[in-house]
């Protein structure tokens, strides 16, 4: 008995230093979203293409899709959107954009110069759906499901690895849908 | 004299806190002004992390200096506030987490491993003296039984005239 209290020290110490080191590779910028698996927070907001035209949360409802928070201020945002492209126009995959604290003229010139990937998008330009969002940087993406329900949050570019990772998700959140 | 010119410097050395605001807001009562100073203070900016609002010239931090203002003039408690925002941002958006099951770890834990620690010192303490006691037993026998061939009544007077006169030798030499 008193053998096996002869470890309890070594025991402690490989618990702590397990947990200490996966820290040391913890992105502690990366937050989870208090908002998984809650529906999206209800908006009434002007769409960017039909200014005069209210967008709600009902529009990102009805299929698993994307939805990118974005900016024209946003250095990452340009890095990505080739990316962004590629997802929306050759896979055909929805995103709704979401036009973050900025200003609708340029976000249109960028849309243009840059191609749109987006299948709607909707201008909050104070960012107060980025707060109810919980959105502390742009960009990020976000997967919804056709419910309407927020399924996963990214925080930073949308890679081809991330997109990987965001494509496997949505095919199983799409399944599970079926059932 | 040298106590009036040090008097200057040493009040040079208080420092008062900065509050570090990047908007001017008015509010109705000092009351929600100071309630706006102590929750600007609690909010911790997700932008830039380990500054709170009121110090961080973030856009988020901003918006959020905004919500609180209006939620305090709004009429809001402080505690509906703070789950407005631990809402959206989750627990790290307050510098003091609340209490609650996924958060119990963090308040509870210190006093887990404390406790830990006394119940270690108890059994490595109660052992120890259980070993002194078992070593101190053992050598009150050997000295028991010592104690009993050296009683000196034992010894004859012949043989502590005997004893004397070597121990007297012993003196001479």
């Amino acid at each position: 008995m008193r053998k096996f209290w002869v470890f309890t020290p070594l025991v402690a110490f490989l618990v702590m230093g397990v947990f200490l080191f996966k820290g040391l590779f913890m992105d502690p910028s990366k937050l989870p979203s208090a908002l998984i698996d809650r529906p999206f927070p209800s908006f009434s907001l002007p769409s960017l293409y039909e200014p005069d035209q209210m967008m709600t949360e009902l529009d990102f409802k009805g299929e698993v899709a994307l939805l990118n928070v974005w900016a024209t201020w946003c250095p990452t945002c340009k890095d990505e959107h080739e990316q962004l492209n590629k997802i929306g126009l050759e896979e055909g995959i929805p995103i709704y954009g979401l036009n973050y604290k900025d200003d609708p003229q340029l976000a249109r010139a960028w849309l243009e110069r840059y191609q749109d990937p987006y299948s709607k998008v909707v201008v909050d330009r104070d960012g107060r759906l980025g707060l109810d969002l919980g959105v502390y940087g742009a960009p990020e993406t976000y997967i919804i499901d056709q419910h309407g329900i927020i399924r996963y949050r990214h925080v930073g570019e949308v890679t081809e690895k991330v997109w990987q990772q965001l494509k496997g998700l949505m095919e199983i959140i799409a399944t599970e849908e079926d059932v | 004299m040298r106590s009036i010119t040090l008097l200057p410097i040493l009040l040079l050395l208080l420092s008062f806190a900065v509050q570090a605001s990047f908007e001017t807001y008015e509010f109705s009562t000092t009351h929600n002004e100071m309630r706006y100073f102590k929750l600007s203070k609690e909010l911790r900016c997700p932008t830039c992390q380990n500054q709170n609002i009121s110090d961080s010239d973030a856009p988020l931090a901003a918006d959020l200096r905004r919500e609180l203002h209006r939620m305090i003039e709004e009429g809001y408690q402080d505690d509906a506030i703070l789950d407005f925002m631990v809402s959206r941002f989750g627990d790290f958006v307050h510098y003091k987490p609340r209490i609650a099951p996924e958060t119990y770890l963090l308040w509870y834990g210190p006093f887990a491993l404390l406790f830990g620690g006394f119940i270690v010192v108890f059994f490595v303490a109660r052992n120890r003296r259980l070993r002194a006691r078992a070593s101190t037993d053992q050598p009150q026998v050997v000295m028991e039984s010592v104690e009993e061939t050296n009683v000196t009544s034992a010894l004859t007077a012949e043989e502590r005239e005997r004893l004397d006169r070597l121990l007297q030798q012993d003196k001479n030499l």
